[in-house]
C-alpha cells in the first residue's frame, strides 16, 4: 500500500463534505486521514485527503471519481509534486514528578512544545511530517498516554504556483 | 417578477421545457400543488411515488428529455429512492423535486422528516437542499443542466416547505456558472489517431457498444463506422436498438444471457472497440479472462469508467458526439481496405453465431416465451417502444424482441429493478403518444407496481401489458433449479392471482392466452385494438433462459440450450 496526499479544492457549500466522504465510503477507498478548512478564497474549501492505494490504477480511480463530484473544483496529487507536508498532534501524557524531566528531554529532542501542565499530566504539541509524529508517539508509549488528537496531514506546493493553478 | 417559491418552481420548469410532471402530493408540498392547480400544470398522479419516478425515467429514456418528479417529504421522498438508484445506474436524466420540512423544523426529527440529501448522495449525480427562496431559480437551472449534460443522471432538489410560501423577486438565470463542472467533454484528437492506427493494424476487430451511444444519440455515426470497417458488432443490453437487429454483422447482445456468437467473438477478437459502455459484471463474465486476446480501445465520456473494471490499452476520452464523427472521418480517409482485411473474420463470426442462435422448442400446445415475444416483435411496427420488467421475461425480450432503433428498448439494466416496467411504459407512452408501447413483464415483477394499472386507466394511456405468467419468480427459480437442487425456496407463486380480474378491477381490459395457437388467432386482434390492455399469457414453469454464462465463468463457458 502506498500513501498519497491529495489537495482537493471544493465549493464552500453545505453538503460538500457529505458528498466527498460518502463517495469515499461507497467506493471502498482506504483513507488514512481527511481534514478540511477555509482558504484564501471565501467560496473555496480545501480538503486534504491522505489516501492509501495498492496501485496507480486505484489512485486514478480515486482521483477520477472525486473529480466527478459537481462541487469538486480541482484535485492535485501533492505527493507527486514538490511540496511541504505537515501534521499537528497533541498528546496528553500522565506525568508524575519523577517522569517530568525525561519528558522535557523528549520534547526538546523532537522540538515539540509543552502547552499545558498540571500536577498529574502534561500536554505535548508537535508539528511535523507524519513519520516524526509517529516517532514521538512511539517514544511516549513508554509512558502512560491519556489521549491523542491528530489533525491529519495537510500540504502546500513549493514554489510560487498554488494548487488552483497547477 | 414578484412571486412565491412554488410559482418559481413551476415557472422554472416551463423555462426548461417541461411538459409533464409525475408526482404525488403531501403535507409540505401543498403550496406547490396549489400552484399546479392554479396554473393547470400538466401532472400525472401515480399510485405510489415509486411509480412516479419510474414513469419519469421511462419518459426520459423514450424522449431523451429530462424526467421530472414531485414528492412530499419523509416517506414520499424515501419512496423515490429505488427509482433514483435505477436512473443513476443507467445514466437517465431526472430532476426530483421533493418537499422538506420547514426550515425551523429541520434536524428536529419532525413529522415526515428524512434527510433527503443524506440518503440520495450515493445515488444521484448531484443533490441540493434549498433553504432560501433566492437560491431556488439558480438551483433548478443547475439541476437541469447537470442532469442532461455530460453523462446524464438524476439530480435531487429538496426544498424546505416555507420556501414555497416565501415571496421574492424571481429572475431565471440565463447561464450556469459551476467552477467544478462545465458539461463540456471535448477530448484530444491525438487519442483518435491512435485508435485509427490500432484499427488499421487489427486483424480481428469487434465493435462493442453500450448505453452511451443511446444517450448521446450517436447511433447513426456508430452504424457508419461499423459499415466502414466491415466488422462484426455486439452490444450491451443498454445499447439494444443502436444497431438494428438483423443489421449486417450484428451478433446480438453479449454477456450472461447474451448470444453465443457475440460472446465467442469477444473471447477471440484481437481488438475490442468499446464505445460508451462500462464493463458491467453481467457483460464481462469472469473479468480477469475477458477478451484475453484483445487490445481494448475505449471510447468513453466518463474518465472514471476507463480502467475501472477492465484495462484499456487505448482510451478516447470525450463526448461521443465529438469523438465518433471525427473517428468516422479519419476512418473514411484511411487508405486501409478495412472490408477486405476483415472479410474472413466477419464470415467466421457469423458462422459461429449461426451455429447457436437464440432458440426455443415448441411443443404445439403451450405458449413458449420466445415464440410469444418473437410474434409480438413481428406484429409491432419499427417505431414501437418495448419496455421490460426484470427477470426471465426481460432476458427473453432482449433475445427475441427485435429493437430497431435507439430509445425503443427500455429496461432496468444496471440496477435490475423489478417493478420498473409498468410505470416506465406509462411514462414512455406519455413522452411519445404517437408510438406504440408494449410492456413485457412477469407475474412476479408486475405485482411490485401494479397499482399503476389504475393510473394508466385514469389517463387512458395506451400501453399493452404482456404478462409472462409461469407461477414462479422465474429467474430466481431458474438459479434454484440449476444451482440449488431445485429448491423453490420462496419463489413459487401459487397461482391464485387472476390478472384478468385485476385488470378489470383497475379499469382496464384483460385477456388470458393459454395456447400456442392463440398467438395467431387472438393476439394480433388484441394488439391492434386501441387503448390499454393487459394480456396474461400462461407459459411453462420450467423454461430456462439460455444460453447462460454461470456466475464467475468465462464468456466462452456458456451453458447452451438443448435445441
Amino acid at each position: 500500500m502506498k500513501k498519497y496526499l491529495l489537495a482537493v479544492l471544493v465549493d464552500n457549500k453545505p453538503g460538500v463534505l457529505t458528498h466527498v466522504s460518502g463517495l469515499i465510503s461507497r467506493r471502498a477507498f482506504n483513507i488514512e486521514s481527511i481534514s478540511a478548512g477555509y482558504t484564501e478564497e471565501p467560496s473555496v474549501t480545501r480538503i486534504n485527503i491522505v489516501v492509501s492505494v495498492e496501485s496507480e490504477n486505484e489512485l486514478d480511480q480515486v482521483v477520477n471519481q472525486l473529480s466527478k463530484l459537481i462541487d469538486v473544483i480541482k484535485i492535485v496529487n501533492l505527493s507527486k509534486a514538490p511540496s511541504i507536508e505537515r501534521e499537528l498532534v497533541m498528546i496528553k501524557v500522565r506525568a508524575t514528578k519523577k517522569d517530568r524531566a525525561d519528558l522535557v528531554n523528549i520534547v526538546d529532542i523532537f522540538r515539540a512544545n509543552i502547552v499545558d501542565i498540571t500536577p498529574e499530566n502534561v500536554v505535548i504539541e508537535l508539528t511535523g511530517q507524519q513519520s516524526k509524529i509517529d516517532a514521538i508517539c512511539e517514544v511516549l508509549s513508554e509512558y502512560e498516554i491519556v489521549e491523542i488528537a491528530r489533525t491529519g496531514a495537510i500540504a502546500l506546493s513549493r514554489g510560487p504556483i498554488p494548487v488552483k493553478r497547477m | 417578477m414578484r412571486m412565491n417559491g412554488a410559482q418559481a418552481v413551476l415557472e422554472s420548469l416551463k423555462k426548461e421545457g417541461v411538459d409533464i410532471v409525475f408526482g404525488y402530493p403531501g403535507g409540505v408540498v401543498l403550496k406547490l400543488y396549489d400552484e399546479v392547480y392554479k396554473m393547470n400544470f400538466p401532472h400525472i398522479l401515480t399510485g405510489h411515488e415509486q411509480g412516479a419516478v419510474h414513469a419519469a425515467d421511462g419518459y426520459a429514456r423514450a424522449s431523451g428529455k429530462v424526467g421530472v418528479v414531485f414528492a412530499t417529504s419523509g416517506p414520499g421522498a424515501a419512496n423515490l429512492i429505488t427509482g433514483i438508484a435505477t436512473a443513476n445506474m443507467d445514466s437517465v436524466p431526472l430532476v426530483c423535486i421533493t418537499g422538506q420540512v420547514a426550515n425551523p423544523a429541520i434536524g428536529k426529527d419532525s413529522f415526515q422528516e428524512v434527510d433527503v440529501c443524506g440518503i440520495t448522495t450515493p445515488i444521484t449525480k448531484h443533490n441540493y437542499l434549498v433553504k432560501d427562496v433566492r437560491e431556488l431559480p439558480r438551483v433548478i437551472k443547475e439541476a437541469f443542466f447537470i442532469a442532461r449534460t455530460g453523462r446524464p443522471g438524476p439530480v435531487s432538489v429538496d426544498v424546505a416547505a416555507d420556501v414555497f410560501n416565501t415571496e421574492f423577486d424571481y429572475e431565471y438565470p440565463e447561464t450556469v456558472k459551476l467552477r467544478g463542472y462545465t458539461g463540456d467533454y471535448t477530448g484530444d484528437a491525438a487519442e483518435i489517431d491512435a485508435a485509427v492506427a490500432a484499427m488499421e493494424e487489427a486483424k480481428k476487430p469487434l465493435v462493442f457498444f453500450g448505453g452511451g451511444v443511446t444517450s448521446s444519440g450517436t447511433s447513426e455515426e456508430l452504424r457508419a463506422i461499423v459499415e466502414r470497417l466491415g466488422v462484426p458488432s455486439t452490444s450491451t443490453i443498454m445499447g439494444l436498438g443502436c444497431m438494428a437487429s438483423g443489421a449486417k454483422g450484428y451478433l446480438g447482445f453479449a454477456g450472461m444471457h447474451g448470444s453465443y456468437g457475440a460472446n465467442m467473438a469477444i473471447q477471440s477478437c484481437d481488438l475490442l472497440l468499446c464505445i460508451g459502455m462500462r464493463f458491467s459484471d453481467r457483460v464481462t463474465g469472469r473479468v480477469a479472462e475477458f477478451a484475453p486476446r484483445a487490445r481494448i480501445v475505449h471510447f468513453e465520456l466518463d474518465p472514471a469508467e476507463v480502467n475501472k473494471n477492465v484495462h484499456a490499452d487505448y482510451r478516447v476520452l470525450g463526448d461521443l458526439r465529438w469523438s465518433l464523427p471525427l473517428f468516422k472521418e479519419k476512418l473514411l480517409a484511411s487508405h486501409t481496405d478495412f472490408a477486405a482485411k476483415h472479410e474472413e473474420w466477419l464470415r467466421h463470426t457469423l458462422q459461429v453465431a449461426e451455429e447457436h442462435p437464440f432458440s426455443y422448442q415448441e411443443d404445439g400446445e403451450s405458449i413458449k416465451p420466445g415464440a410469444l415475444i418473437r410474434k409480438i416483435s413481428a406484429l409491432m411496427d419499427e417505431d414501437t417502444i418495448a419496455v421490460t420488467d426484470v427477470g426471465q421475461h426481460q432476458m427473453w425480450a432482449a433475445q427475441f424482441y427485435e429493437a430497431r432503433k435507439p430509445r425503443q428498448f427500455l429496461t432496468s439494466g444496471g440496477l435490475g429493478t423489478m417493478g420498473y416496467g409498468l410505470p416506465a411504459a406509462m411514462g414512455a407512452k406519455l413522452a411519445c403518444p404517437d408510438k406504440k408501447v408494449v410492456l413485457f413483464t412477469g407475474d412476479g415483477s408486475i405485482m411490485m407496481n401494479c397499482q399503476e394499472f389504475a393510473t394508466i386507466a385514469d389517463h387512458d394511456v395506451d400501453v399493452k401489458t404482456v404478462i409472462l405468467e409461469n407461477h414462479l419468480l422465474g429467474m430466481v427459480g431458474q438459479w434454484q433449479r440449476l444451482f440449488y437442487h431445485h429448491h423453490y425456496s420462496a419463489s413459487e407463486l401459487k397461482g391464485k392471482r387472476d390478472f384478468v380480474k385485476l385488470a378489470e378491477a383497475m379499469g382496464l381490459k384483460g385477456y388470458r392466452l393459454t395456447k400456442q395457437e392463440e398467438l395467431e388467432t387472438v393476439l394480433p386482434k388484441i394488439l391492434a385494438e386501441p387503448g390499454p390492455a393487459v394480456i396474461d399469457c400462461i407459459v411453462p414453469q420450467e423454461e430456462n433462459v439460455l444460453p447462460m454464462v454461470p456466475g464467475g465463468k468465462r464468456l466462452d463457458q456458456m451453458v447452451l440450450g438443448g435445441e
